[in-house]
Parts: C-alpha cells; structure tokens; sequence
C-alpha cells in the first residue's frame, strides 16, 4: 500500500476486498442473506493484519518473527440476539457461508432492508502507514543492541536486559445494513524491556515501555533509552523495599499509569452491555454523584497518536470524548451500536473487538481523570502516614459487585508528609462505586501512560490508555505483610 | 496441495501434514540448515442464553501454520493464517529473510533428533459431539433456569453457555518428524447475580471435558451456579489479621500454578524466579508430591509429544516436598547444560496427591481462618516469590462458617506458603491442567478494615 495516499476507503477496499474478489454484489448479497426476519442490524468486517516482533536476551536478538491474520466477521442482531460466523478466507463463497451460519439465529422470513452505502470521513488522529518497514530491519536489531548495551552501563547491577520491538498493520473495513461503509488502517508500535537486578542474594525486577499508533520513526533511541533508565530505576528501588503495611489507609496515586484504577473501579463498570444488562454495580445511577466534585473522567478515543485512539471504532462510528463523570456526578456510559439501540441511544463510538474472529462490545479507548488544583508535592505533604503508589502492575474488577484490586510495582510510605522507604508488591483493593467519593485532592499534572495498556474483557484483548493526576485517597485497603503498626 | 483450503476435522489430518511436509521442503530449498512448522485447524459453535432467552449463537472456525527456519544457529519464524499455496510460501520465505537477522546462537536449534516421540499413543482426546445449536439451546436454557431457581436471591444472569470444538494438531520438522492429532473440548458455563440488601454479587460455574459423555448434567452445573453467588451476598470486611488460609480445589489450582512459571527454562536462566537452584530441594512441606500425567487418558492437559516433538512421559515433579525436576524445552535445557523434559510449550496435567479426607474435614482441621472464594488481580512477583492479590471468601471460626468475607487482601511469600501446606484435600478438581483438591495453608496476612 500506498502509505501517504489520501482514502483509506478506497486503499482498504482495493488491499481487503479486490484481493479476495469480492465485488459490492457481493457484500449486498451477504448482507441480504442476514437481514431476515427480525434481524434489526447486520455488519460484515474484513480485517488484514500483520505483526511483527523482535526480541532481545542475552545482548543478542534471538529471534524476529511475523505474522498475517486475515478474515471476515459476520454478524446478524435481532432485539437481544446475536448471531456470529467468521471465516479466515475472505473469499466469497466463504463470506457466504458465514453469512448463512450468522443468520441462523433467528428464524427465517421476510428479506429486510440494507440501506444504500454511506462512506463517511472519520477522523484523522494518526496517518494510515505500515509501521513495519518504517525502519530497516537491521536498524531494528542494531537499535535493541544499543539499548541493551547502555542500559547495562547505567549500573554493574543490572544482570539481565529483555527487550523487544513490535509492530502491527490492520487494515480493518465495515459494512452494514445500516448504510455503513467505512474503513480505517491502524499502525501501532510498541516497546518493552525488563531489567533484572542483582545485589548480594537479593534480585528484583523492573519493567518499562510504550508505544503508539505511529511507525518506529517515533520510538527513536533516545526514548528507548528513558525506558530503559526507567526500567533499571524502578529495579533498584525495589532492592531497598520493606513489606508494605497492611490494612485501610490513606494512599496517593500517582500521576500517569495509575489512572488503571478508574480503567477499572470506574470505566468497565459504566460499559453498556452491563448496565443495559442491570448487572454493573453502577446501574441505573445516572445522575448520582459517584465521586467527589473534584472528579471529572472521560473516555476520549480522539487523541492523536495514542495506543487508545482510533478513527472509527470497529462499527464504523467514529469515535468521540465522553464525560461519564462531571465534579462527581455520574453523566453517561460507554455504547457500542447494540447496546445504544437496546437502550434508546446513541452509540458512543466504543465498539470494539480484537479481531475479526470476535464481537464487537463496549469497550473504552483512553480512560483519564482531568487536573486539579493541587500541586502534587502539596498533596504529598499532607499526608501525616499512608503510602504513595508510582507505579502499578495489572488490574481486574468485579463488575457487579464493584470490587477492585491492582498491584503497585513500585511504592512508598509517606511519613510526616515525606516520602519514606519503597514497600514491596502492596495489592489495593477498594469498591469502585464508593473510592472517587474518598478523593479529597486532585494534583494539577495530569499525564497520560506511556503507551502499554491491553484491556482484557471477555477473552478479547484491545490496546487502551490510561491516566491521571496525582490523587489523594482517604481510605483504601492495603495488602502487605507488613502489619498496621 | 490443494488450492482451496475446505478442511474438515475428519479428512484435514492429512492435508494438514501435507501443507506442513511441504513447507519445511521449500525451507530446505530456500537454504535452511533446520525447520519446524506447526498446523492446527478448529471448528465448533457456542450459544449463550440470557435470562431464558437464546443471546448468542458463534460459529468458530479457525486454521493456522507457523514456521521456524534456522541458518546455522540464526532463527526465523512467521506464521499464517491463509493456508493457500502462495500465502504459504511466503510465509516460509518471510521466516528465511528474518533468520538473516538473527544472532548466532548455539543453543538454537531442533530438540536432538533422540529424543522425539517415536510412538503417538491414542490418549483419547479426540470425541466428537453430534449436537446442534438448537439442542445446544435447550441444555443452555436448563443450566441457566437451574441457576436462576436456585434461590429467591439469584435475581440476574450473564447467562449459561454450551460449547463445542474440535480441532486438529500437527507438528513436524527437518529431523524427519511429522505426527498429528484430533483433540475435542466441549464445556457449559454458568454466571448469574444475586441481590440483596442492594448489593449484587456474581459467581459462576461451569464443566469442561474433552467427551460430552464424561460433563455433569447441565442443571446440576447450573444449580451449583445459583447456590455459590446467593452464599456470596452479605460479605463483610474483617479486621486485619494473621490466619490461615483454605484455597478450594478450584483456587488451589492457581497456587500450584505459580510453581510451573517458577521451574520453567526461561525464567531460571534469567534468574527471574523465586526458585533459583532449587533441584534437589525442599521447595514444599514434606507431605506435598506431584506429579507430571501427560499421558492421562482424556487429560485436558495431555499430550503425547510436546511442541518440539520430544516425546513426553510420566515423571515425579516433586517427591516429599523435594523439587525434582524443571520444566524444560531444548533450547533452555542446552543453556543450563541440562536435557530437554519434554515441556516445550508448558506442562501436562500435573497430578497434586491427596493427604487429607474432603474439603469438611479441611474446614474443621483449620479451625479459623478464610475460605476463598474468589481471587483477583495478578499481585505476585516471580522473582521474588512476594504474593498479594485481592480475596472473598467466608469467614470460619471453631470450624463452621461464620460469615463471607469481601473486599479483603491476603499476603504471604509462595516460597513460605508452599513450606506452610498442611493438607491436601480429597476433593479433587479435574477441570484444569493442575489436577488438585484444596490445599490449607498455615498462615497468611489478611487485610481488611
């Protein structure tokens, strides 16, 4: 492809669909064969992706690999109903096939209508290139061997460096019955590395990295060289941790990754599919203050360049920045187009799905609290004790029940309003309805994540981003080892 | 080859060994000094119904080969999921043009061509199900209805779920080796919510086995379903504490988990495990054993050759509490001066033996302490052995069930808590790779209030 032509409809068209022989008789024939009955809406989606990935161990990169996924997702609804088929051959009598299998959800009748093709311009949030070649191959393993060398320098410490590049190139097309015809080429790079540190007999690991939808071009050496100090930092403070305290205590969030917490005490549980469902523990409370005033979060998939933005969700809709939470009260959900047809509104643009073997659900894109008024080091200094999290691991929720839990990676005390001794591995657990209620500051330096979110739901993986200020916390529950002195 | 791909389980066998012969030739033909390539093809269907209604209805099909080409000791690899000729081809080209890339690496390379299987064993993994989506619907519907009628309290559902796949297996490489198999998992699901005193609780159950034959009934899967989420409702927060800690045959699968991320090749060559040098070592309590099965008929977990070729056998993983052996594939083996296991690619059902009576008899031996019900979040750091992760459970004091127990932590260090197992319970859990009853710990840090 072409990287600097202007119509991705037309490029994806030519790649996905010409290539398989597949004419627009073809696509109308398909869709017919879906819109039976009481079939409401049906989508056909074509994906052709290819990945890369490089890795590096032992200061030598051990291998390079590639991959081409391709196929068709066929989907018919009817109220509720959902029927899905999928072929890993976008050729026709495969897509008709399918078709078949996916309509077969509700019984057979009357042909419904496919409403006559609407290309529509979705955003421009990052430009349609392949990220792989944007970088010579030997470029790529000369650069992860000069990451692994100075990183190594930066400390005798260091004993063993894991780093690696990767790429991705889908070129994704919709069409429904609705009249949607859109399409959207979506690079995304990614770099990782994991340092291992040793001290005496005692060894600890740091991690860091990041990405986005843009080529290599934009992870140059020097930013894989921030990684890779941020990496080795976090290693060596957790040499010196003690076991986190244990038990509810103030906490301090930092600014950036930790927005994870609202990702989960906040963002899954305002997914449509579950309050249409009355199963998420936010249900039928908007309106409700959930938060403190001092709290505004959006879902924002319009930010150029980020691992979470797309220029159209995998529906066709483009997507958009959504206020759920205003100064603490709680103002909308996250909507694919079933879930907004079942509920009377409008799709939010957050129908997503991690390929074309799986179905669209509401999922958010970048998740991030707005800034404060207060200066993080003000924050910090009015804390008499509790502990101040930099820095977290996964996370996972339970939508029902409203429960969360995440694991900070690199953690401290807070002593008199200072930063004392790192702790280690501390798990945070809370209740996602009642933790932005305790919130009683909110720093002025909102930053977003680097660029490393997988959000997981339902077995499907979609890269996401995170974010947040600095945050106070009155009363979070603590697990160490360490007892509540 | 054939130049449409339309595989079906019963005929693909063949043809799936055919795309793979022929790739690893045009890899030879391309200059590859060793290959490997790997083709697997799947098909099945899944439906979820929803508060008595059919949801959902999902055709599955999916097929695959993927390649690994050597220079020397310089490695490639690509994979596809077009198995027409051409795609093929360019596949096996792609993995030549990265090998090129590649650094010389002399632990790199095909396992020894002595140690691959030389005999597929029928391990009974392959029973196909004659079932529809619409009979399909109706066990979908009893499951979830013996859920929703459990108690007054189970008010909502996620739905119950009937699952169905087969697929096909095959492996072969440059040494002359090209083997496959059918294999088969069908499985219902269940996840409803319960309501009370305005809060809501969610739990699930389900069943997976590789024949239909061998899965409970579905309203028996579903009843369990109900009966967990209504005893979920009304947890409260405990005072923080030390105490014991009952993990149930499904969670204890996870504690044995973690040991098999901590014994592989990888993380012990890197050091990035809490178990460095620990062959020949008390790495559990004197009463724990265990087992490696991967020859058990209908195992979830079985397998007659792992992803190398190398045959796989029974062996004993950890006799009184001693570690005795890791969980190796070629290349790490040959970078720890050891032999390959025949775990290229993981484990295969390992086999934890029972000391104790039931899951009652471990309840009263704790006296008080937690029951978990639930785990979350991924608070474990391997390298370390550090364990914290969110919990609820019941609460048990004198031996009978107080109270569930919510929004609590529990800490230890997996290297503490393997050495504080005091029991095994008979109440042996099939449904995973780690074959297991539960496991009482002695002691751990409960967070709470």
């Amino acid at each position: 492809m072409n990287p600097t032509a202007g119509n991705p409809l037309a490029l994806v068209r030519q790649h996905v669909l010409d290539a398989g022989g597949i004419a627009d008789h073809d696509l109308e024939r398909a869709l017919g064969t879906l819109m039976r009955g009481a079939v409401d809406n049906a989508d056909l989606y074509f994906e052709v992706s290819r990945q890369e990935s490089w890795t590096l161990e032992d200061g030598i990169v051990k291998e390079g690999a590639h991959s081409i996924e391709q196929g068709v997702g066929v989907r018919a609804m009817a109220g509720e109903k959902t029927g899905f088929a999928y072929s890993d051959e976008v050729l026709v009598p495969a897509l008709l096939q399918a078709s078949q299998a996916a309509g077969a959800i509700v019984r057979q009748g009357q042909q419904g209508r496919v409403q006559a093709w609407q290309p529509r311009a979705g955003h421009r949030l990052y430009e349609p290139v392949d990220p792989l070649p944007t970088l010579r191959d030997d470029d790529k393993v000369a650069l992860l061997q000069r990451v692994d060398r100075e990183v190594r320098a930066l400390d005798p410490r260091v004993k063993q460096v894991v780093a690696s590049l990767a790429a991705a190139h889908d070129v994704v097309l919709v069409c429904a019955s609705d009249g949607t015809m859109a399409a959207d080429v979506r690079p995304l790079v990614r770099f990782n590395i994991s340092v291992i540190v040793e001290d005496g007999d005692k060894r600890e690991q740091g991690y860091a990295g990041g990405g986005g939808r843009f080529g290599y071009d934009h992870l140059g050496p020097e930013r894989l060289l921030d990684f890779g100090r941020e990496a080795v930092r976090q290693a060596l403070v957790n040499l010196d941790a003690v076991p986190a305290p244990s038990g509810e205590m103030i906490v301090v969030l930092g600014p950036g990754w930790p927005g994870v917490l609202l990702h989960e005490a906040i963002g899954h549980g305002l997914e449509g599919d579950f309050n249409r469902k009355g199963t998420s523990a936010f249900t039928g409370r908007i309106g409700e203050r959930v938060a403190s005033e001092l709290c505004t979060v959006v879902d924002d998939g319009t930010l150029p360049g980020r691992r979470g933005s797309l220029n159209m969700d995998d529906e066709g809709t483009p997507t958009r920045n959504t206020v759920l939470i205003e100064n603490g009260i709680l103002k909308g959900y996250l909507q694919d187009k079933m879930n907004a047809r079942l509920m009377g509104v409008e799709s939010t643009g957050n129908g997503r799905r991690q390929s074309f073997a799986h179905t669209p659900m509401p999922r958010m894109t970048n998740t991030y609290m707005l800034a404060g008024p207060h200066h993080p080091d003000e924050i910090i200094a009015s804390v008499k004790k509790g502990v101040y999290a930099r820095n977290f691991g996964g996370g996972q929720v339970d939508i029902t029940s409203g429960k969360f839990v995440f694991s900070a990676t690199e953690a401290y005390r807070i002593e008199n309003g200072k930063i004392g001794a790192p702790i280690r591995d501390a798990t945070l657990v809370g209740d996602g309805p009642t933790v932005l209620n305790r919130v009683t500051m909110v720093g002025n330096d909102l930053a977003l994540d680097t660029g490393i979110g997988v959000c997981g739901k339902e077995g499907q993986s979609v890269p996401v981003g995170v974010g947040q200020p600095t945050l106070r916390i009155d009363g979070l529950t603590v697990g160490g080892t360490g007892g509540d002195e | 080859m054939s130049d449409r791909t339309s595989l079906t389980i019963a005929s693909g066998l063949g043809t799936l060994q055919e795309k793979v012969a022929g790739a690893l030739k045009l890899a030879k033909q391309l200059g590859a000094t060793q290959a490997e390539a790997h083709a697997n093809f799947g098909t099945g269907f899944s439906v979820n119904v929803r508060m008595r209604e059919v949801e959902t209805l999902r055709h599955q099909r999916d097929q695959g080969l993927s390649i690994t080409v050597w220079l020397g000791h310089r490695k490639g690899t690509a994979s596809t999921s077009d198995l027409r000729p051409d795609a093929l081809e360019e596949s096996v080209r792609k993995a030549c043009a990265l090998a090129k890339y590649g650094a010389e690496d002399s632990a790199s390379g095909l396992a020894d061509a002595d140690r691959l299987a030389t005999a597929i064993p029928d391990l009974g993994l392959y029973h196909p199900w004659a079932i529809d989506p619409a009979r399909a619907i109706e066990l979908a519907t009893a499951c979830e209805a013996a859920a929703l009628d459990a108690d007054p309290r189970v008010t909502n559902s996620e739905g119950a779920s009937v699952s169905t796949s087969e697929g096909l297996r095959v492996y072969g490489n440059s040494h002359g080796f090209l083997a496959g198999y059918p294999e088969s998992d069908h499985s219902y699901t269940c996840s409803v919510v319960a309501t009370g005193n305005g809060a809501m609780e969610t739990d699930y159950e389900y069943a997976v086995a590789r024949s239909a034959a061998d899965l409970p009934s579905p309203e028996s899967v579903g009843a369990e379903a109900g009966r967990r989420t209504a005893a979920r409702l009304g947890g409260i927060k405990p005072e923080t504490r030390v105490a014991p800690v009952l993990f149930p045959a499904r969670v204890a699968r996870g504690l044995i988990g973690h040991l098999l991320g901590a014994i592989s090749g990888g993380a012990l060559y890197r050091k990035s495990t809490f178990l460095v040098d620990a062959l020949g070592k008390p790495v559990f309590a004197g009463r724990v054993t265990i087992d490696e099965q991967p020859h058990l008929l209908k195992g979830l977990n079985s397998a007659p050759f792992d992803n190398e070729g190398v045959a796989t056998s029974d062996r004993r993983l950890v006799d009184a509490g001693v570690l005795r052996g890791y969980l190796l594939g070629s290349y790490y083996a040959r970078k720890l001066g050891m032999q390959t296991t025949g775990n290229a690619g993981g484990a295969h059902n390992l086999v934890v033996h029972s000391t104790a009576g039931g899951f009652d008899d471990l309840v009263r031996q704790m006296g008080t302490g937690l029951i978990i019900a639930d785990l979350m979040g991924s608070g474990i750091n391997p390298v370390t052995g550090d364990y914290s992760r969110g919990a609820s459970g019941f609460w048990v004091e004198n031996g009978e069930i107080r109270h569930p127990v919510t929004e609590v932590t529990i800490a230890g260090n997996l290297k503490e808590m393997y050495q504080g197992i005091l029991a095994i319970g008979s109440d042996v859990d099939r449904r995973g790779g780690v074959i297991t009853g539960s496991i009482l710990v002695d002691r751990m840090t409960i967070a709470g209030s």
